[in-house]
């Protein structure tokens, strides 16, 4: 069990992902700057879009789209930064 | 704090990529070198939270949210280094698949969020211990003056790069990013705060590369 404790700890991180229809659609802290100081005008748009804005494309009710959109990226850091920190520790393991 | 593409000048984005590869080079080298086996699995807990967490904006004045950044709590679950891959983790993959922060500015939200956010967490953090005293009531108070810090200092390196570029006069953006960031960082410290207590209360043995 206690080896495991990574497993209960990521099905938290997906639970709080599943909250983020629940959050806030207001504009964030430099969005807002941009928008009142007048330079919100000169930000482009990404050149392609995958999961654009967190909503997962092709589903209709957004929330769930949020959802979806939050469950993979939850996932998908999960596995890049456990695979990043095993990939770099791994000389370390051979030569202890 | 995601800076979009288009509000950075070409000088702000060459020298922030390079100051944030940098980092990132160092942070390999070093966390390489020093994280535990068992604090392996604690990296990607740590990225995949901080990620969901950062989807769940919290209203604050006037029309305005904020969300966590996440590298205060990073940085004192892990140390600074760590918290600055976990960071580039999720910044990369928030540009990459999301589109939230531009591809030409991922250097810059990296040197913000990443590097500034999880250093001055981290040394603030052990300022705070010093004065309070490395126990559960300091690492609660460390941790959410520690957390409102990062977020400030962010925000006031964010202002300094849009200011370099043109994009909006030094004396406008400054206090208007530390401003409402101030704000902003109040949940940060709320949020780092209570996650640490939990932390603490669970796998205390997962703490700190230091010493490894």
């Amino acid at each position: 069990m206690k080896s495991k404790w990574w497993l209960i700890a990521l099905a938290i991180c997906l639970a709080v992902a599943c909250l983020a229809p629940l959050a806030s659609s207001s504009p964030d802290g430099l969005e807002r700057v941009a928008e009142d100081e007048g330079f919100l005008g000169l930000g482009q748009d990404s050149p392609y879009q995958i999961i654009a804005d967190y909503v997962f494309p092709g589903i209709e009710n957004e929330a769930l789209a949020t959802i979806l959109a939050g469950v993979v990226g939850t996932l998908v850091l999960f596995g890049a930064a456990y695979g990043v920190a095993w990939l770099i520790t791994l000389r370390k393991r051979q030569t202890a | 704090m995601h800076i979009p593409d288009g509000f950075l000048n070409a000088a702000t984005v060459a020298t922030t990529a390079a100051v944030s590869a940098g980092g990132i080079g160092g942070a390999v080298r070093i966390v390489g070198k020093k994280l535990k086996e068992k604090q392996v699995p604690m990296m990607g807990i740590l990225a995949a939270f901080i990620f969901a967490a950062q989807m769940l904006n919290f209203p604050v004045a006037g029309g305005t949210s904020g969300h966590v950044i996440g590298a205060a709590l990073a940085a004192i679950l892990l140390g600074p280094w760590a918290a600055v891959l976990i960071m580039s983790c999720v910044l990369i993959a928030q540009s990459l698949i999301f589109q939230d922060g531009g591809l030409l500015a991922l250097g810059a939200n990296i040197f913000n969020m990443g590097i500034v956010a999880s250093f001055s967490a981290y040394y603030v953090y052990k300022l705070i211990n010093w004065l309070a005293g490395a126990n559960r009531r300091g690492a609660l108070i460390g941790g959410f003056v520690a957390a409102w810090f990062s977020v400030f200092l962010a925000s006031i390196f964010c202002a300094i790069e849009l200011a370099l570029s043109g994009s909006s006069p030094f004396a406008v953006v400054l206090p208007a990013m530390a401003g409402v960031h101030a704000l902003i960082g109040i949940g940060e410290g709320l949020i780092t705060g209570a996650v640490l207590v939990l932390v603490m209360a669970t796998r205390a043995d997962l703490l700190q590369l230091k010493r490894a």
